[in-house]
């Protein structure tokens, strides 16, 4: 009767725990939409920073013109003349989610602009990449890590200062998909399910439409599939679970358009194939010993390593030698920086400029994982207790992207959920650990009272379950059984579990009372853990709240009568779009391409997308050229207007002149006679009266503060808090046409060349040879009279 | 001296013009008894709404008996007319009152295409009877800036061209014409003695016994630095929701319509010497909303304007906004006005069971020219049988807009008018016929559909659990 009982207990339990993981779930993923609404709150309903424009613009184009036109829109309006196939370069997973989303809104005349679906796209899928981060943990370690782990990275810092509303970003989606598509090869890998596997692939798909770090998936599930043939965990699982990943996988890739032959060209996805082919020979070193004697097998070893080996060598050399004759190696930019990080700096400045391609340092890992740097190596821990299939996945995951966080900032968003994982199995196996001590002390105490344990009570119950359950986990864990094994063995269990489940757990019991920590221990760790984690939500929301919620186009400013806004970005734009020819060019440095052909709907001569060093050079000697050079260089780019970014007047520190020696530096990569030195004094960069002349009449210079001293008499730049070299100057070749309010956006007209006067050159000769002293001189200078 | 050379020929031009006007008028219209007594003009030239207040007196010296009177414009003035209103005067002095009459144009043409319109009187005139007649005619686009481009430290100077006498096809043997303009710089005028210019008023006349169709040119320089803010065009969309709440969306495409700028704009001297610099410009505009007015928002296609205020009372709302940059000459901007009103202010159930929606036409914005103005009444879903009631004449049209979950979509009453002035500032009446069961619908379908929903899911978990 009592065991009758235990059962329907166990059910009912297990229902009411399922419903009470599905309204957790759900309220994960409130949070973790809610807590990117800061940016919306705080300022607005707008999308943020550069890149987001683009997706925007991609967007719309997308939506008012069907999926054809946008696998073959050529974008006239940007890296002017040469233009850019956007159909062709474009990772189209984001715009297309957005789009089919604002399509499906639309189709059931809920009239939401593409703005607004774009806006909240990054919160709702930061929902889902919890909800898959569930998944995932679920696989490999159970519900309650897969919970807490989905609470800890639906409010990760990492990931929410790239996921808040308006930012609209690759990343968004990729996050989501990269955590999928390891659930899914998991789930593949724990059930051996052709399904998964199939499912898996399709995510990839999802993956590299989406992001470029799809590599990564790419890199790091052949990385563990041979860490698990090493350490002779060879199964059939582990093929089901690879091989279809590999061949659809990389069929589907090069559906997309910007991968394309990328998929089985380029050295990233090398590793994958040579890792398929070893998984085929282990598979067939498995087969023949199956079908052979011990003593034939090892005469057939012998036979095929020697051969085998030779031809190995062969091929590597082949291999090699092929790599190794193109320049880069094979091996993208941006790849090989990740391999030596100081590959970029030394060799490609476009790449270092960009600050998120940089290393990270110590207190922005504290920024953004937090708690989680500290909570990792126990999970870490943890996961060799036991190491299964799964978790030395997720190991080798985490090990992996802490590497590669180490090599650039931007990378820390795939450690984020790394991290995160480890940290929930972490917290949930010391919750586990001291709750179950806590209990089991208590039940010490009852269990001396009450001389019936039959006699349920509801305290023996669960701690029972929870033994059951253990060993449910451990059991697949130790050995996976093919699914009919697992049916038999489920009735089994069925069987067993009424009666003899109460003399295992007794004997667990017994056996885990020997780990048992002290009450007192127990609870203040409980204590201080619940601490950290309150720790860890504050400082997230503060992160989200304060830190990673600008939208970086308008800024504030709190003064003592209230906030002030710097809207000057889109007052410079919007004063583009409205009074400017439609067609006219409009140059700037690359950062501001995306949002003046998103904004201002003005073709530009560079953007965000840095695929022609040669172009950006172009410009970035314009910039550090004097301004008659400038002018020649722009007029041959057709430019009618050069907008700038001045921060100097109201202290807005990331502007054109603090980035203006990457301007140089790119711009002398390509023309040797802009030389970094010319404009450095001692080899410091200086904008006061002991800056080099070479500085003081560049483009850049003059364009930003002319007749910036006009405004306080002394020209006190208040970024770099100094007073400037040279105050009072005119421009020759350039108009000032439009200033922004707070001198942020300052758009210059190119003068239009004057008009030659005939006769004005004889004029002049014969003037200076008639008398005039002073001009004949300097014209006796001229080597050639 | 080149101005003053080119103001001469177009002098020159227009004397020939009314002279044969005048001998053509001869006998044109010469069965006309009726004539004007005594006229007089006042045009105020005060911003770029050139508003002009008629007082005639009109006399019956026929035989026949007279039921109108007509008024004549030149053709370049008929295509600026925005507004013209006539009332007639009855009673002396204190007992003054104004009765307004019908106006309305009449074919056909008159000579070199002067247009007429008729003015039907309340009481016909019968021989020797005199009446007193009030117009008030509003022109825009009359005022040509010239210099038609300047820079930023100039002040806007304007053209702008009448005649010293009244077209009419009338005998006038008196009449005045005042010029009101905005400040006392005026650069230069046309002489046509007696002519006389005191402060900021010009005088033209008084001229006796001018035939029917005189004309004498005249051109006013003068400087005009009131914002020439014109929307070239303004879609109002007014949404009504049953629930009880009227949407107003108002999206703008406004332009400064004077003077081209030209050449450089210096933040640096915009900023440090505003009385001097661009005076013509203009950096913000008022919007007059109705009171009760909630969740305003200002917005343009790259989002929220952060540059406005909001000062409510209990009789009307103002919104001062700035758009994103001053508006020199010729620069434009888009931008987009939205708000909410409550509902029983607005909508009312008229005796025959109908709904009307009671609402202001016109421009928010003070001061404005706007030169093509659409209203879209959008109508809940299941409204039947609109119709509108206006106090002037409009171009009307029905679409169908699809909002929230609407299945049949939305009946929308769109109403066009170009050239509006604030004197269009008049509540007009959209009526129509709606089932408030129909307030229900999407509710309803929202529950039925997720019932739906449950009911599968349902399901599905069964044939899940049956499967396994």
């Amino acid at each position: 009767m009592a065991a009758l009982d235990t059962a329907n207990g166990s059910s009912l339990r297990q229902a009411f725990g399922n419903v009470l993981a599905f309204f957790i779930l759900v309220l994960i993923g409130i949070i973790a939409f809610s807590i990117r609404l800061f940016s919306v709150i705080k300022y607005e309903s707008v999308i943020h920073e550069f890149d987001p424009y683009f997706n925007y613009r991609v967007t719309q184009f997308l939506t008012k013109n069907g999926i054809y036109d946008f696998w073959n829109w050529f974008d006239d309006r940007t890296w002017y003349p040469l233009g850019r196939v956007i159909g062709g370069t474009v990772y189209p997973g984001l715009t297309l989610t957005a789009g089919t989303m604002w399509w499906i809104l639309n189709s059931f005349n809920i009239p939401l602009s593409v703005e607004t679906v774009c806006v909240f796209t990054a919160p709702v899928f930061s929902a889902f990449a919890a909800w898959a981060t569930y998944l995932l943990t679920k696989e490999v370690k159970g519900t309650g890590a897969g919970l807490t782990a989905a609470a800890l990275l639906a409010m990760v810092p990492s990931y929410i200062s790239r996921s808040v509303a308006g930012s609209y970003d690759n990343e968004a989606v990729a996050i989501f998909a990269l955590i999928f598509t390891f659930y899914l090869y998991v789930k593949a890998l724990n059930t051996g399910s052709l399904f998964y596997a199939t499912l898996n692939a399709i995510s990839y798909f999802y993956m590299v439409c989406s992001w470029g770090g799809y590599t990564f998936i790419i890199n790091l599930i052949p990385m563990h599939v041979l860490l698990c043939i090493i350490t002779g965990r060879y199964s059939s699982r582990l093929y089901v679970a690879y091989a279809p990943l590999v061949v659809l996988g990389t069929l589907l890739a090069a559906l997309v358009p910007v991968v394309g032959f990328n998929a089985v060209m380029t050295s990233e996805h090398f590793a994958s194939f040579l890792v398929f082919i070893i998984l085929h020979v282990v598979a067939l070193v498995y087969y023949i010993r199956g079908i052979v004697s011990p003593k034939m097998f090892k005469v057939a070893v012998t036979l095929v390593v020697s051969v085998g080996l030779a031809v190995c060598f062969a091929v590597a050399a082949v291999l090699l030698a092929l790599v190794a004759s193109s320049p880069t190696k094979g091996w993208s930019g941006r790849s090989l920086s990740l391999l030596d990080p100081t590959y970029a700096s030394k060799y490609i400045p476009i790449i270092a400029s960009v600050s998120e391609h940089q290393p990270p340092t110590w207190p922005s890992y504290f920024m953004d994982i937090n708690v989680l740097a500290f909570l990792v190596p126990a999970g870490i821990v943890a996961c060799f207790f036991p190491l299964s299939d799964a978790s030395s996945f997720v190991v080798l995951y985490i090990v992996t992207s802490i590497y590669f966080s180490g090599v650039m900032v931007r990378l820390m968003l795939v450690l984020a959920p790394a991290a995160c994982i480890m940290s929930g199995i972490a917290l949930s196996e010391a919750f586990a650990a001291f709750t179950r001590s806590i209990k089991f002390q208590l039940l010490g105490q009852s269990e001396t009272s009450q001389s019936d344990p039959g006699d349920t009570s509801s305290c023996s119950i669960e701690t029972q379950n929870d033994v059951a359950k253990t060993n449910k986990n451990e059991d697949p864990i130790k050995e996976r059984p093919s699914k009919r094994n697992k049916k038999k063995e489920k009735e089994k269990e069925k069987q067993k579990e009424k009666e003899p489940v109460e003399k295992s757990s007794m004997k667990s019991q017994i056996g885990k009372r020997l780990l048992v920590l002290p009450l007192e221990a127990s609870l203040i760790a409980l204590i201080l853990l619940v601490l950290l984690c309150g720790f860890y939500v504050v400082h997230c929301v503060w992160a989200a709240a304060e830190a990673y919620s600008a939208p970086s186009i308008v800024l504030t400013s709190h003064t003592h009568d209230g906030m002030h806004v710097f809207d000057d970005f889109r007052e410079g734009y919007a004063w583009l779009r409205h009074n400017t020819d439609v067609d006219d060019k409009v140059a700037s440095w690359w950062d501001y391409g995306y949002q003046t052909t998103a904004m201002a709907n003005r073709t530009v001569i560079v953007d965000n997308n840095t695929w022609n060093n040669t172009h950006i050079a172009t410009v970035g000697t314009a910039m550090s050229s004097p301004e008659k050079a400038a002018w020649e260089i722009f007029s041959s780019l057709d430019v009618k207007y050069v907008l700038v970014v001045f921060g100097g007047l109201v202290g807005y520190p990331s502007d054109d002149i603090n980035k203006f020696l990457w301007m140089v530096r790119i711009g002398g990569g390509v023309f040797p006679h802009i030389r970094e030195p010319d404009y450095l004094r001692d080899g410091q960069y200086r904008i006061d009266s002991q800056a080099t002349p070479t500085m003081l009449n560049c483009l850049m210079y003059k364009l930003s503060y002319y007749r910036f001293v006009e405004t306080d008499g002394k020209g006190f730049d208040r970024v770099r808090r100094t007073e400037i070299g040279k105050k009072y100057f005119k421009l020759t070749h350039f108009d000032e046409v439009f200033t922004s309010h707070h001198w942020m956006v300052r758009i210059y007209k190119l003068k239009p060349p004057k008009n030659r006067i005939r006769g004005k050159t004889k004029k002049s000769k014969s003037k200076a040879g008639s008398a005039s002293s002073k001009r004949s001189r300097t014209q006796k200078r001229n080597p050639w009279h | 001296m080149e101005p003053q050379v080119r103001m001469r020929d177009a002098l020159a031009f227009f004397l020939v013009v009314s002279l044969s006007l005048l001998r053509r008028s001869s006998f044109a219209l010469s069965h006309h008894d009726l004539q004007i007594v005594h006229a007089e003009r006042r045009i105020d030239l005060a911003s770029h709404i050139i508003k002009v207040f008629l007082t005639l007196k009109v006399e019956n010296t026929g035989t026949s008996i007279a039921s109108e009177v007509l008024l004549s414009f030149p053709p370049n003035q008929v295509g600026n007319l925005a507004v013209l209103k006539a009332s007639a005067v009855v009673g002396k002095r204190k007992k003054k009152a104004y009765l307004s009459l019908d106006v309305k144009p009449k074919l056909p043409d008159g000579p070199n295409g002067a247009k007429y319109f008729s003015i039907s009187l309340l009481n016909p005139l019968s021989m020797g009877e005199s009446v007193a007649l009030e117009v008030l005619y509003i022109l825009t686009h009359s005022l040509e800036p010239f210099p038609a481009e300047i820079s930023q430290s100039d002040s806007q100077l304007v053209y702008y061209r009448d005649s010293a006498v009244i077209l009419s096809p009338y005998h006038i043997k008196h009449q005045t014409t005042f010029i009101k303009t905005p400040s006392t710089k005026v650069e230069s005028y046309t002489r046509l003695e007696p002519t006389n210019h005191a402060g900021i008023e010009l005088k033209y006349g008084p001229y006796d016994e001018q035939p029917p169709y005189s004309f004498s040119p005249i051109i006013v320089h003068f400087e005009n630095n009131h914002p020439f803010a014109v929307v070239e065009e303004l879609v109002r969309r007014v949404e009504i929701s049953h629930w009880g709440s009227l949407q107003v969306t108002d999206c703008y495409k406004l332009i400064h319509a004077g003077a081209r700028h030209k050449g450089v704009f210096s933040r640096v001297e915009y900023q440090s010497r505003p009385s001097l610099s661009g005076v013509s410009s203009f950096k913000n505009l008022l919007a007059r909303l109705p009171p009760r007015v909630h969740s305003v928002y200002y917005r343009d296609e790259i989002g929220n304007i952060s540059s406005s205020h909001l000062r409510l009372d209990s009789k009307k709302s103002e919104l001062e906004i700035e758009p994103r940059y001053p508006l020199f000459g010729g620069w434009k901007a888009t931008f987009v006005i939205g708000y909410g009103l409550p509902l029983e202010d607005f909508v009312f159930e008229s005796p025959d069971g109908r709904r009307y929606l009671n609402f202001t036409f016109g421009c928010p914005l003070i001061e404005t020219v706007v030169d093509k103005l659409i209203i879209k009444v959008i109508l809940p879903e299941g409204s039947k049988d609109p119709s509108f009631v206006a106090p002037f004449s409009l171009q009307q049209r029905l679409e169908t807009s699809y909002s929230y979950l609407d299945v049949v979509g939305r009946t929308v009453v769109v109403l066009e008018k170009e050239n509006v002035v604030p004197e269009h500032n008049l509540p007009f009446q959209v009526y129509y016929k709606f089932n408030p069961i129909f307030m229900l619908a999407e509710p309803l379908m929202l529950v039925i559909k997720l019932l739906e929903k449950f009911q599968s899911v349902l399901e599905q978990i069964r044939v899940i659990r049956q499967l396994t």
